[in-house]
């Protein structure tokens, strides 16, 4: 913490000239409760105001794509588990697909629906984690987290029944998933959506009109749709800020086109749309997980011909994306037809949503950095690699 | 969806001295993409962005290749269906390549790839930056610049993103070689012996 010159941060017309001009430059992390991680601002105020708002990266930095590109296409799944912890399920399926994509490898359908279901099951659990987080951020820490928490671990236990692991679940592989659902899974993931929708009513009652709430979030760290746009803003905060854009349906990629939902838009792009889009889409998830739960086929998850281990796919690239939860995560593979990829990308939605967080933040008071950072939903895992 | 040969033919009757080149790719993506002349960039990636029938308006992922100089394997137009990107790759001098994926929130399309090639993998490794058409490259050239070295012409801020300040070298690269484990036990040592005195 260290006062500074109000030279070159255009503070005009600040203070008295007494002294009380000078900016207090703050660096708020890497060890901060409400930065979800290692992420470090650095914040220069005015009083309470922000006047410039720097973010620092790489504190959890082990250069994913490096050890990728030495090692073959199947072992790189089990780390994209540890790029968005919360949602491994999600990043198991960006992965496989693109290499899908680059090997021509088709997947078996009672395969794609599971994928489904589990895809939504993870938004599901994601979105509940985030409100819980999100209240924590605005000082109400604690409950709203245990109640978020509590609903989180019944998805969590069907992940666990299924691969093994509550969040490391290791799960799909090229042209399929890796095991069969246990018997009586199906009826306990059925039973936990039937309740969800309770949660969802009780945990909307707490918030909607909540005044505190409403005056914390409404109106703070406004983003336009054009900016957001610009700057490559991705999944629920591009939504909240008005502009149509769901990769489920713009790509209709895995089966998602056979499913009726809809996709929910704010329309201010501030931090109370981008918090009521999440309940939104928590209950547009229920719609597809009801339609998917009650389609799923009989048959093989997995494709048989497909070489799992020493996969060689020929030579080329393909970039392959999928909507998750937390905006786009993107792998752009380039093959030498070899066992290893020449080149493995990972476009992270953590990293790109944060573009505009200055811009978010800029004249708004320090405790509201904390809620626009929560309301933008990163995880460090997947922003540093 | 337009194919990449129709947007080099729509950008070229725009711009008819705009050095654009069609990069097939035959895997089963079929992702082909266009290498942009770096000096024609910034021109062409604005066209692509505001041409009311292309719309590109969201530049959606940013990422450096490297591209060491190899001996040629096989002669290109001998190699058997399917390989002839490497057959292209090993005949040429080595060089960075950025790789900027293109897509159209307002008409819904893309991907659209479009790629720039520094000169070699030395000393002229500038490019411009296309951070002022789209902002969402801000970061990811930055990271670019970080794990690959190449230096973007016109960007705002460019500095490491993910490596610290008084990190050496650009670990990316395919002949990085990492530091001696000494020195990967105490990776500070420099900046903290600075700090003391």
């Amino acid at each position: 913490m260290r006062l500074v010159e109000p030279e070159g941060f255009g503070a005009n017309g600040v203070g008295g000239g007494d002294g009380d001009e000078r900016l207090l430059e703050l660096s708020m992390g890497p060890q901060h409760p409400s930065t979800h991680g290692v992420f470090r601002m650095n914040v220069v105020l005015d009083g309470e105001t922000v006047v410039r708002l720097q973010p620092v990266f790489g504190y959890l930095h082990r250069n994913h794509e490096k050890i990728a590109e030495s090692q073959s296409y199947l072992a790189s799944i089990p780390y994209t588990d540890r790029l968005d912890y919360f949602c491994s399920l999600s990043n198991n399926w960006a992965y496989v697909r693109a290499v899908e994509t680059l090997a021509g490898i088709p997947v078996p359908e009672r395969a794609e629906y599971i994928r489904v279901i589990l895809a939504e099951l993870t938004r599901l659990q994601n979105h509940t984690v985030f409100l819980g987080f999100l209240l924590g951020d605005m000082g109400g820490w604690g409950t709203a987290l245990m109640y978020a928490f509590r609903q989180r671990e019944e998805i969590l236990d069907l992940f666990e029944a299924l691969t093994g692991s509550r969040m490391m679940c290791n799960y799909m592989r090229f042209g399929g998933c890796r095991c069969e659902l246990p018997s009586g899974w199906m009826e306990q993931a059925r039973a936990v959506v039937a309740g969800y929708p309770a949660f969802l009513d009780e945990m909307e009652q707490l918030l909607v009109e909540n005044e505190i709430l409403v005056a914390r979030t409404q109106g703070v760290g406004v983003v336009s749709a054009e900016k957001a746009v610009n700057a490559g803003l991705t999944g629920p905060i591009l939504r909240a800020a008005g502009v149509d854009y769901d990769i489920r349906k713009v790509d209709r990629y895995g089966i998602y086109d056979r499913f009726s939902y809809r996709v929910p838009l704010g329309e201010h792009g501030d931090t109370y749309d981008r918090m009521m889009i999440r309940l939104l889409e928590m209950r547009e998830s229920l719609k597809i997980l009801q339609q998917a739960m009650a389609d799923l086929p009989e048959g093989p998850i997995l494709h048989s011909d497909v070489q799992v281990r020493n996969l060689c796919p020929p030579e080329g690239e393909a970039y392959c994306r999928v909507e998750a939860p937390k905006g786009e995560l993107g792998f752009y593979l380039i093959s030498d037809n070899t066992a290893r990829p020449y080149r493995y990308r990972i476009r992270p939605p953590s990293l790109i949503n944060l573009t505009l967080l200055e811009e978010m933040s800029l004249g708004m008071k320090i405790a509201d950095v904390m809620v626009i950072l929560g309301s933008i939903d990163i995880v460090l895992g997947e922003v540093d690699r | 969806m337009i194919s990449a040969e129709q947007i080099r033919e729509h950008v070229l009757h725009a711009r008819p001295d705009a050095g654009l080149e069609l990069i097939s790719n035959l895997c089963p993506s079929c992702q082909d993409s266009l290498l942009v002349a770096a000096e024609d960039a910034v021109e062409v990636a604005r066209l692509l962005r505001d041409d009311p029938e292309l719309r590109l308006d969201y530049c959606s992922n940013v990422t450096g290749v490297d591209w060491p100089e190899r001996p040629v394997r096989t002669p290109p137009g001998s190699a058997p269906a399917g390989q002839r990107m490497r057959a292209e790759v090993a005949a040429r001098p080595g060089c960075f390549e950025v790789v900027y994926h293109l897509f159209s929130m307002s008409l819904k399309h893309g991907p659209v790839v479009l790629r720039m090639r520094t000169e070699n993998r030395s000393d002229r490794v500038r490019l411009p930056s296309l951070t002022p058409i789209w902002h969402s490259a801000e970061f990811q050239e930055r990271e670019v610049f970080d794990l690959y070295g190449i230096r973007f012409d016109g960007h705002p801020d460019l500095r490491r993103l993910l490596m610290w300040e008084e990190f050496e070298g650009h670990p990316m690269r395919k002949d990085y070689l990492p530091p001696a484990e000494d020195d990967v036990r105490e990776p500070f040592a420099a900046a903290r012996n600075r700090m003391v005195q």
